[in-house]
C-alpha cells in the first residue's frame, strides 16, 4: 500500500488523478473502520490531511463554501448561525471525538444513505463543489450528487473540494430518530429548510432510501397551498408528513422496519414543519 | 512500510516499518510501548483510545499512523506531572470510578480535555462530553462523581497543576 501525502490542492488533484485508485483520507473515521476491519485493502490512501484549504470555510458568492475537510466540531462552534440546519445534524454525529475528526466531505465521499449531513444539504440546496486535474471543477446539486447505496457522481480522478451552501434566510430543522442522543447511525432523518422569500420549503430525508432525497411532492404541495401569513394548518401540516412519508422507499434493517421508518418519517416532517413554522411566525 | 516520526508526551519519538494502513493506536501500544491507551473496539465507538492529536481528542484507532507524522499527540501516560498524577487521574481513583480500567484511559483523557474548555462544567455537560466513552462495569456514577470532584479541585486550584 502506499501511503500519499500532498500538502497543496494542486498536488492532492495529481496525485489522484495518476492513482485513480487511491482512497481519499480526510478524519479516517469511515475509511480506518474498513482498514481495521480488512473490509478494505485498497492499493494506496491518499491522505488529505495536510491539505491547508481543504479545512477553511469562506462566504462568497452568497454561499457558505465549506471546504471538504472542515469537522462536525468546527461547524458547530463557527456555523451554527448562518447554516442552523447541518449544524444540528453535525450535533447528533456519533460523540465529541467522531464529530472532532469526521468531516462533511468525508461524509459527501461515503455518500451513505445514513449521512447526516445529506438531509439539511438537499433541503438548503447545497452544491458540492469536486475538481479533477484533467475537467477541473464541476459544480453538483446535492440532489444530484448521491447515486445509489454509498455511490456519488464523483469520478475517480476527481476529489471533493468543497460544499456551497446558501446561508439561512428562515428557520431550519433536523430531527433524527436513534436509540440514544449519541453515537447513534439515524433509523431515519429529516431535514426542512423555510426560503421565505421564495415562498418555498426545502426537504431532506435521510436513511429511508437507496439515497438520501428531497420529498419533491411534498415540497410542491407546501409551494402550491401554504399560506405564509397565516398560522400553520393542521391539516396541510398533516398531508405534508404523509407526502413526506411517501417519498421514502425504505428497507426492513436491525435498526428499523419498513413501515416504522415510513410512519416515523411522517411524524418528524409534521413536527419539523410545525417547529420552523412557529419560529417563522414569531419573528414575522 | 514506512518510518513515521512524530511528537509523543512532549518527546520526539520514530516507528519503522509502519504498515500503511496501521492506526496510531496500535503504534503507540505495539511499536512505542504505551499500552495506556486501549484497544477494545477498533471502530471509534467505545473512547477507550482517546488520545490528544495537536490538542484535540480523537480516538486513536481512527487516525493513520501516516496522518500522525511530524504532529503531537498526548497520551494518558502524559497527563502526569512526573510522579504527582493530574487532578482529573486522582479523582477517578478517589472516587471508585475505577474497576476493570479498561474505560479508564479513554474517559481521563476525554474528561481532562472538558475541564480545560469548561471548568465547571453541568451534569448534561458532562454527560454530552463522554457520551462516545463507554464504560461496562461501573453505571457511570463514579464515574460523573469523579469528573465533579476534578472539576471542583481544578476551580479550587488547591496546589494542582
Ligand atoms: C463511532 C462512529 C460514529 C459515527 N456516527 C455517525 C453519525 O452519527 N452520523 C453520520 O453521518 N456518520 C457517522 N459516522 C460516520 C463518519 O463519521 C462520517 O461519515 C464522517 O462524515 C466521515 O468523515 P471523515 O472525514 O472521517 O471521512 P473519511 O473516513 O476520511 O472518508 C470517508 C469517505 O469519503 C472519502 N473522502 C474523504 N474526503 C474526500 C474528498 N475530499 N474527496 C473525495 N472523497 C473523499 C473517503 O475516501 C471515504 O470513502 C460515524 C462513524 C463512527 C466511527
Ligand atoms: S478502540 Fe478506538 S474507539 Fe474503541
Ligand atoms: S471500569 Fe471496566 S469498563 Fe469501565
Amino acid at each position: 500500500m502506499d501511503f500519499l501525502r500532498p500538502t497543496t490542492w494542486q498536488e492532492a488533484l495529481a496525485a489522484k488523478a495518476d492513482r485513480p485508485d487511491a482512497v481519499p483520507l480526510q478524519g479516517g473515521t469511515d475509511v480506518m473502520v474498513e482498514l481495521n476491519f480488512d473490509v478494505r485493502r485498497p492499493a494506496a490512501l491518499l491522505d488529505l490531511t495536510r491539505v491547508p484549504e481543504l479545512r477553511a470555510w469562506e462566504m462568497t458568492g452568497g454561499y457558505c463554501r465549506i471546504g471538504a475537510g472542515v469537522s462536525y466540531a468546527t461547524v458547530i462552534e463557527e456555523l451554527s448561525g448562518p447554516l442552523p440546519g447541518l449544524a444540528q445534524a453535525a450535533r447528533t454525529v456519533g460523540s465529541p471525538q467522531i464529530r472532532n475528526r469526521g468531516s462533511v466531505g468525508g461524509n459527501l465521499g461515503a455518500a451513505s444513505p445514513a449521512g447526516d449531513s445529506h438531509p439539511p444539504l438537499l433541503a438548503a440546496g447545497a452544491v458540492v463543489e469536486v475538481e479533477s486535474r484533467e475537467r477541473g471543477v464541476r459544480m453538483i446539486p446535492a440532489a444530484e450528487f448521491y447515486l445509489g447505496v454509498k455511490r456519488s457522481a464523483l469520478e475517480p480522478d476527481e476529489l471533493i473540494r468543497a460544499v456551497h451552501v446558501p446561508p439561512a434566510t428562515g428557520p431550519q430543522y433536523f430531527s433524527k430518530v436513534g436509540t440514544r442522543n449519541a453515537m447513534v447511525i439515524a433509523v431515519c432523518s429529516f431535514a426542512i429548510a423555510l426560503h421565505p422569500r421564495e415562498r418555498r420549503v426545502g426537504t431532506g430525508i435521510g436513511s429511508a432510501a437507496p439515497t438520501p432525497r428531497r420529498a419533491r411532492e411534498a415540497e410542491e404541495l407546501l409551494a402550491r397551498e401554504l399560506d405564509w401569513s397565516a398560522p400553520l394548518d393542521p391539516a396541510l401540516a398533516h398531508r405534508f408528513g404523509e407526502l413526506c412519508a411517501r417519498a421514502a422507499a425504505p428497507i426492513d434493517d436491525v435498526r428499523g422496519s419498513a413501515a416504522y421508518r415510513a410512519h416515523a418519517l411522517g411524524v418528524l416532517a409534521r413536527r419539523t414543519l410545525t417547529w420552523a413554522w412557529n419560529d417563522y411566525r414569531r419573528a414575522a | 512500510m514506512m518510518r513515521v516520526t512524530f511528537t509523543v508526551n512532549g518527546r520526539e519519538q520514530s516507528a519503522d516499518d509502519v504498515w500503511e494502513g496501521e492506526s496510531l493506536l496500535y503504534v503507540l501500544r505495539e511499536r512505542l510501548g504505551l499500552p495506556g491507551s486501549k484497544n477494545a473496539c477498533e471502530q471509534g465507538e467505545c473512547g477507550s483510545c482517546t488520545v490528544y492529536l495537536d490538542g484535540v481528542p480523537v480516538c486513536a484507532c481512527l487516525v493513520a499512523a501516516g496522518q500522525a507524522e511530524g504532529r503531537a499527540v498526548r497520551t494518558v501516560e502524559g497527563l502526569a506531572d512526573g510522579g504527582a498524577l493530574d487532578p482529573v487521574q486522582e479523582a477517578f481513583a478517589e472516587c471508585g470510578a475505577v474497576q476493570c480500567g479498561f474505560c479508564t484511559p479513554g474517559l481521563v483523557v476525554q474528561t481532562h480535555d472538558l475541564l480545560a474548555r469548561v471548568p465547571r462544567p453541568s451534569d448534561a455537560e458532562i454527560r454530552e462530553a463522554l457520551a462516545g466513552n463507554l464504560c461496562r462495569c461501573t453505571g457511570y456514577e463514579k464515574i460523573l462523581d469523579a469528573v465533579r470532584l476534578a472539576a471542583a479541585r481544578k476551580a479550587e486550584g488547591a496546589g494542582y497543576e
